[in-house]
C-alpha cells in the first residue's frame, strides 16, 4: 500500500520500474535511481529483479525436474514423481499432436517453455508490494534510498524477457530452417510463395511478415497479457486495505487461468512454429 | 521497460535452460515412463498367458483324473472277472480231483471184493473138500475127484 506521501501515479511508476544495473552516460556503471537515469543508460544495462527472478525460478524448474528425472524407475511412481510425469505425459501428448519431425530437442523445449513461463507468470499472484517493500527494507539495510530501490517481481511483465525467449525461438526457427529445407528451400519458401515467381518481392514481404511476426507476437502476447495482470493487480492495491480483497481477489482468481493459458499458448506456437520450420513439401 | 542487455542474458538464459533439460530431465523420464509401460504391459499379458495355461492345466487334469478313474474300474472289474474264472477253474479241478479219488476208491474196493471173495472160495472150497473127505473118507478118492471139486469150487 502507498506510503502517506505517495501519489497514486508515483506509487505505480515505482512499481514498473525494473532495478536497473548499468553504464551511466559518464562511463561508470552502477543502478539508476529513477526511471530517467534508467533511460539514459540506453542498451547497457541490465534488468537486475528480471534476471534474478527468471534465473532463481528457471533453476528451481529445473532442479525439481533433474531430482525426479533421477529418481525415475520402473516402479510406481509417488508423491512429486507423479506430478512430473503427468507433466511430461501432457507435454508428450502435446508435441506428438503437433510436431511431425524428427527432433529429440523440440520436447524439452516445450517442457522448459512451459513450466518456465508458468512460474514467472505465477510470481504474479505473490501479492504486488511483499517484495517490493522488501527489497525496499534490504535496501535500506544497505544505506540506500527506499524511494529509489526499485523491483518488479515478474519477469514476464518485462518485455526484454518476453523478447529474449522469443528471438531464441526464432533463431531455432531459422536455423531449423536451413538444415531440414536447405538454405535454396528456405529461400525459395520465402520468395516463390504464394504468388509464383514473377511476384518475387510481394512475396518477399508477405513471407518475410509472416516470419517476423512470429517472435513479436509470442513476445507481445505474453507481455502483454502479463502487463495488463499485474498493472490491475497494481491498481486494485491502490483501494483502501480493507476493501482491496473485493477486486483483487476475484481477479487472482481468474488470473490461474490467464497464467496457464499464456504459458500454454507460449508453448503450443512454440511447438506449431517448430513444425512448420521442419516441414519440407510447399 | 527499456530494451538492453537483459534481452541477450535472457536468451543465453532460455538456451542453458533449454539445454540442460534436453540433456538431464526430459531423456531419463521419458525412458523411465516407456519402460514402465512397457513392464505393465507385459504384465498383464503374462498374467493373461499365466490365466489360459491355467485353465489349461485344469482341463488337462480332469481329463487325466477321469482316464484314471476308467482304467481303474477297467482293472477291477478285470481282476474280478479272471477272480471268477480263477474260482470256477478251481472248483472244476477240485470236483475232478474228488471224481477221480472217488473212482481209485471204488476200484480198490471192488478189487478188494474180488479178493476177499476168491479166498472165502478157496476156503470154502477146502472146507468143503474136508467135509466131503470126513463124510466120504473111503468112496471118494481125493485124486480121482479132485477135478469135479476144484471144478465145483470155482463155480462157486
Amino acid at each position: 500500500m502507498a506510503s502517506g506521501e505517495l501519489t497514486s501515479s508515483a506509487y505505480i511508476k515505482h512499481h514498473l520500474q525494473n532495478l536497473t544495473y548499468g553504464k551511466f552516460p559518464d562511463g561508470h556503471w552502477g543502478f539508476a535511481e529513477n526511471a530517467i537515469e534508467a533511460k539514459e543508460m540506453g542498451f547497457m544495462a541490465f534488468h537486475v529483479d528480471t534476471l534474478g527472478f527468471s534465473f532463481v525460478l528457471g533453476v528451481l524448474f529445473l532442479f525439481l525436474f533433474a531430482k525426479a528425472a533421477k529418481r525415475a524407475s520402473i516402479d510406481a511412481p509417488s508423491g512429486f514423481q507423479n506430478f512430473v510425469e503427468s507433466i511430461i505425459d501432457f507435454i508428450d501428448d502435446n508435441v506428438r499432436g503437433s510436431f511431425k519431425g524428427q527432433n529429440p530437442m523440440v520436447a524439452p523445449l516445450a517442457l522448459t517453455t512451459f513450466i518456465w513461463i508458468f512460474l514467472m507468470n505465477t510470481m504474479d499472484l505473490v501479492p504486488v508490494d511483499w517484495l517490493p517493500v522488501l527489497a525496499q527494507k534490504i535496501g535500506e539495510l544497505f544505506g540506500a534510498d527506499p524511494h529509489h530501490v526499485y523491483l518488479k517481481v515478474v519477469p514476464t511483465t518485462d518485455p526484454n524477457m518476453t523478447f529474449g525467449m522469443s528471438i531464441g525461438i526464432f533463431l531455432l526457427i531459422l536455423f531449423y530452417s536451413v538444415k531440414e529445407k536447405g538454405l535454396g528451400g528456405f529461400v525459395g519458401e520465402l520468395t516463390l510463395h504464394p504468388f509464383g515467381k514473377w511476384m518475387l518481392p510481394a512475396n518477399l514481404f508477405l513471407e518475410g511478415v509472416n516470419l517476423l511476426a512470429k517472435p513479436v507476437s509470442l513476445a507481445l502476447r505474453l507481455f502483454g497479457n502479463m502487463y495488463a495482470g499485474e498493472m490491475i493487480f497494481i491498481l486494485c492495491a491502490l483501494l483502501p486495505f480493507w476493501i482491496q480483497w473485493s477486486l483483487s481477489l476475484p481477479w487472482a482468481i481468474f488470473h490461474i487461468l490467464i497464467v496457464t493459458l499464456q504459458a500454454f499458448i507460449f508453448m503450443t506456437l512454440v511447438i506449431v512454429y517448430m513444425d512448420m520450420a521442419h516441414q519440407k513439401e510447399h | 521497460m527499456n530494451i538492453n542487455l537483459t534481452l541477450v542474458g535472457e536468451t543465453i538464459m532460455f538456451a542453458m535452460f533449454v539445454w540442460f533439460c534436453m540433456k538431464f530431465i526430459w531423456p531419463p523420464l521419458v525412458e523411465a515412463m516407456a519402460a514402465r509401460k512397457k513392464s505393465i504391459e507385459d504384465g498383464l499379458q503374462a498374467a493373461e498367458r499365466g490365466k489360459e495355461e491355467h485353465a489349461q492345466a485344469k482341463q488337462n487334469s480332469e481329463e487325466l483324473l477321469a482316464n484314471t478313474k476308467n482304467q481303474a474300474a477297467d482293472i477291477i472289474a478285470n481282476a474280478d472277472k479272471q477272480a471268477n474264472v480263477m474260482i470256477d477253474n478251481a472248483k472244476g479241478a477240485a470236483s475232478e480231483e474228488a471224481d477221480k479219488i472217488k473212482v481209485h476208491a471204488k476200484a480198490e474196493l471192488d478189487q478188494e471184493i474180488v479178493k476177499a471173495r476168491n479166498e472165502l472160495k478157496g476156503q470154502v472150497s477146502t472146507l468143503v473138500m474136508r467135509g466131503v473127505n470126513s463124510v466120504l473118507e473111503k468112496e471118494v478118492d481125493a485124486k480121482t475127484h479132485k477135478d469135479m471139486l476144484s471144478k465145483l469150487s470155482k463155480s462157486l
